[in-house]
């Protein structure tokens, strides 16, 4: 019988985070998965509605050259009330771009705890882990939890219906003058 | 089927939720906790309410009342720290408790089929029967551990 120890006690490695807040709630996740921290106003003139009945949580995208990002409401992901999102995290490496209230501050994490077992559902796939930040307790969001593969290719799909509606809609403007 | 006499005492720390008495095997308890901030965030996990931080851990305190006693034990704020067992490790989890707990001796009588999941056995005090609580089958955790926990259940181990 052995007792689960955190994530990587042994050597003090530190890693900066953003602590962010989602409809009050605090959340962290590591500065270098953030790529960009853009305000919703500035987003304005390269985001387009997307609808897509089976995830309200993703309502816009933002046009990056070739690729689209999905905006991700923070609100709706962790089933908290909606609040109007001020800020967008657009996060590395991901297809997600988070839209959060506001940033509290950066911090230091020195220690990462795995997320204990009794947590199993979703939120595994949600958060990296808990870390004690300020006598509470924090949790780190996974940038790759936002949006699974499937959720991704359903986005990509309405993305693409959404295309060829336009596209046949300008067709038939053109035949009509 | 192994009879008390065969097994031995052991010791049980006796909770109290409301007005009935569980007990837990003592060599699973780590501590018994007084009232500490618990720390909530979102997640989709019943019966866990949130973190307690206790000795630089991360410990989740799991609401067993609802279970065990049809509804949610607010007058409490003890924390019974338990190791729960899961398939590959074992890990701390508080459970909400009065601050009314007593350690035992007792020969326990294994639990039978027609019991709750969540009861491991039997032990007589005071005249009354009490519940030994099998703490994998009362608290989440992956679905692959649970047939791990049954078996520990049916050895008379939380």
């Amino acid at each position: 019988m052995r007792l689960a120890t955190p994530i990587g006690p042994r050597a003090q490695r530190t890693e900066q985070i953003i602590l962010f807040r989602v409809s009050g709630q605090l959340f962290g996740v590591s500065a270098a998965s953030v790529q960009e921290v853009r305000s919703v106003d500035s987003l304005a003139g390269s985001a387009a509605d997307i609808s897509s009945p089976s995830l309200q949580k993703v309502r816009h995208i933002v046009r990056r050259g070739d690729t689209s990002l999905f905006v991700v409401n923070g609100a709706l992901h962790f089933g908290l009330p909606v609040t109007p999102g001020t800020l967008v995290f657009v996060l590395r490496r991901t297809r997600t771009a988070l839209l959060v209230d506001g940033i509290e501050k950066m911090s230091t994490m020195t220690r990462l705890q795995a997320l204990p077992q009794a947590f199993c559902h979703e939120e595994r796939q949600w958060y990296r882990g808990l870390t004690a930040v300020d006598q509470g307790v924090i949790p780190v969001v996974n940038p790759d939890g936002f949006l699974t593969a499937e959720e991704v290719a359903l986005l990509e799909e309405s993305l693409i219906l959404a295309t060829t509606a336009k596209t046949d809609q300008t067709r038939q403007m053109e035949l009509l003058q | 089927m192994t009879f008390p006499a065969e097994r031995g005492a052991q010791s049980f720390v006796l909770l109290r939720l409301d007005d009935r008495r569980f007990a837990v095997a003592a060599v699973h308890i780590a501590e018994l906790v007084s009232p500490s901030r618990i720390f909530r965030f979102p997640h989709r996990t019943e019966k866990v309410e949130g973190v307690i931080l206790r000795r630089g851990r991360i410990v989740p305190v799991c609401d067993i009342a609802e279970t065990l006693i049809g509804k949610s034990f607010q007058a409490r704020r003890f924390y019974l720290i338990v190791l729960r067992r899961y398939a590959t490790n074992a890990e701390w989890v508080a459970l909400p408790v009065t601050g009314e707990c007593e350690l035992i001796t007792a020969e326990m009588t294994t639990a039978s089929e027609i019991d709750a999941p969540y009861v491991a056995g039997w032990i007589s005090h005071d005249g009354n029967v009490i519940e030994v609580l099998n703490v994998g089958m009362l608290t989440p955790g992956p679905i692959e551990s649970e047939a791990l926990n049954g078996a520990f259940a049916m050895q008379g181990a939380p």
